[in-house]
């Protein structure tokens, strides 16, 4: 039996009377990499808002762990220890680099922070030369790292990424997925993407979805999604081989 | 020359009071980008808190040491007015969080009213006195200082030397300012985004009490009208310092204080206001955001 971590089952989320998600269906299992890949705007960044009750859904469930969250406010849904690196990365400008991290961490008022400071520093060593300076001043590159890193610090139990490839130039890309699947096989992190890179997605995801006009439209394994025609020819033609 | 320093020295104090109040309204402002009108009123309200305590103690233990009195005064106006403040926020502010943006501000307008009517039923529409609490003076280089005006100083040193360390080092203050800069993203850390809000509606409130009972220590009298013009004042140093700045709304509240002095010493008192507010047009043209405002260029 496989062990579920989120199920979110028929949500709709609506942002006043526009629907943006027409019942959704996506079950992440623990230890597991899934992905959700669709074309600008279909809907995937509304379903991470979504999981963390940021809109609510107005129907359906999200549930995490056994207990269902669909209206619990952000704030503790957060501290469940679902972390997101969301998306247009969302770092405090006016804050450092290293408070930006702290700000991470939070939830175990800093007890893990000095451990876990080094192993992101570890992970982005651009972050670590930048640590003084202020969020608002990084490249989109860096504060990309910043984001994930500081989603990281909490410790997640699931790690939620929007677009974490977006704006990095591709050997950092890789460098982030490796990390992210290091992270998956050493610690057994369970992260839900959503990615418009959708090659370099599926390749490093167990399983994956594709969403069109805030509708899943097909699922399946990394692989069969990765040979699938129809994904070919949507999201995948024009080089990546 | 000894005229001047004096000014300087009677400006720096009034000054500091205005510093003080100024805090509460550029930390909410920051916070959720709205002018608490209703600042003055608590400001105050702390005033008569302390006035009450004072009285009382008096009637209680008869000679009470300054030091002590001057103290429970304090903690007793900064719990009434956080209390106050942590009231009106939660039930007149809160739910119109998300509403249009003048919504709240009218409130504030209304609660400001509310507020300094019912002192006004409450204890009374005439000027309340209390016996003089410090009356030494000092001579320093021909300059008079009295002993009110270097607690008064101190105290806004000491409590702004606090302020600074909570909002820059301590994990409350990073919430506060996450609240500020991300109210979204500060909430998917894990934030209590709600009870941050109100923590700093308290923490202004707390500071206002203090500038209460100074003011009271200070001028001997406290009105239910006196919310009104230090509010005013206050808030046009926080305007001026840059809103939002915590250093610049003491460096705008000082500022104040000392164009009133000097402009009362050098020139005619009656347009002292004049010539504060028109001071504070002219910065404003130079420098819209104020004197140490950040002017609204990121990286996004």
């Amino acid at each position: 039996m496989s062990d579920m971590l989120l199920q979110v089952k028929a949500v709709e989320t609506y942002y006043g009377n526009i629907r943006a998600l027409g019942g959704v269906d996506v079950e992440v299992n623990k230890g597991e990499i899934v992905c959700m890949i669709g074309a600008n705007g279909a809907g995937k960044s509304t379903l991470m808002m979504t999981i963390c009750g940021s809109p609510q859904a107005r129907t359906g469930s999200v549930t995490f762990d056994g207990q269902d969250i669909t209206h619990m406010p952000t704030h503790e849904i957060a501290r469940l220890r679902i972390a997101q690196s969301p998306e247009g990365r969302r770092i405090f400008p006016r804050m450092t680099v290293y408070e930006n991290l702290q700000m991470g961490a939070s939830l175990d008022n800093l007890k893990y922070f000095n451990e876990d400071v080094e192993k992101i520093f570890t992970l982005f060593p651009r972050l670590k030369e930048r640590q003084a300076q202020r969020g608002g001043t990084l490249s989109g590159g860096e504060q990309q790292m910043l984001s994930i890193g500081r989603a990281l610090m909490a410790r997640p139990k699931l790690l939620l990424l929007d677009e974490p490839s977006l704006g990095l130039a591709p050997l950092i890309v890789k460098q982030i997925f490796a990390a992210i699947k290091v992270l998956n096989k050493e610690q057994g992190l369970t992260v839900f993407l959503v990615e418009q890179n959708a090659f370099a997605a599926l390749k490093l995801s167990d399983r994956g979805y594709v969403m069109v006009n805030g509708k899943v439209t097909m699922s399946g394994s990394g692989k069969e999604l990765l040979a699938n025609p129809e994904v070919r020819a949507a999201y995948l033609e024009g080089g990546h081989h | 020359m000894e005229y001047f320093v004096q000014q300087l020295v009677n400006g720096l104090t009034l000054g500091s009071i205005y510093g003080l109040i100024a805090i509460g309204y550029t930390m909410v402002y920051g916070i959720i980008g709205m002018v608490n009108f209703a600042h003055g009123d608590i400001f105050m309200l702390g005033g008569f808190s302390a006035l009450i305590v004072y009285l009382l103690l008096l009637s209680v233990f008869g000679g009470i040491p300054i030091a002590l009195a001057l103290f429970v005064m304090i903690i007793v106006a900064m719990l009434m007015t956080g209390l106050w403040n942590w009231v009106i926020e939660k039930m007149a502010y809160r739910p119109l969080r998300g509403s249009f943006r003048l919504a709240p501000l009218i409130t504030a307008i209304g609660m400001s009213i509310a507020l300094s009517n019912f002192i006004q039923v409450t204890q009374g529409p005439r000027n309340k006195p209390i016996p003089s609490m410090v009356s030494s003076v000092y001579e320093v280089f021909g300059i008079s200082i009295s002993l009110k005006q270097i607690i008064i100083v101190l105290v806004t040193a000491v409590l702004l030397t606090i302020f600074w360390y909570i909002v820059n080092h301590t994990p409350l203050g990073r919430a506060q300012r996450a609240t500020e800069q991300d109210r979204k993203m500060a909430a998917l850390l894990g934030i209590d985004v709600d009870k941050t809000i109100s923590i700093t509606f308290v923490m202004g409130a707390a500071l206002a009490a203090v500038a209460g009972t100074m003011y009271l220590m200070y001028y001997g009298v406290i009105v239910f009208t006196d919310g009104f013009t230090p509010g005013v004042k206050a808030f046009t140093a926080a305007v001026l310092g840059g809103i939002g700045s915590l250093p610049g709304a003491v460096l705008g509240g000082i500022m104040i204080g000392l164009i009133e002095s000097l402009w009362s010493a050098y020139f005619t008192i009656d347009y002292k206001d004049v010539a504060t507010f028109s001071i504070l047009a002219v910065v404003l043209i130079f420098k819209p955001s104020g004197i140490l405002g950040r002017p609204e260029v990121e990286k996004v």
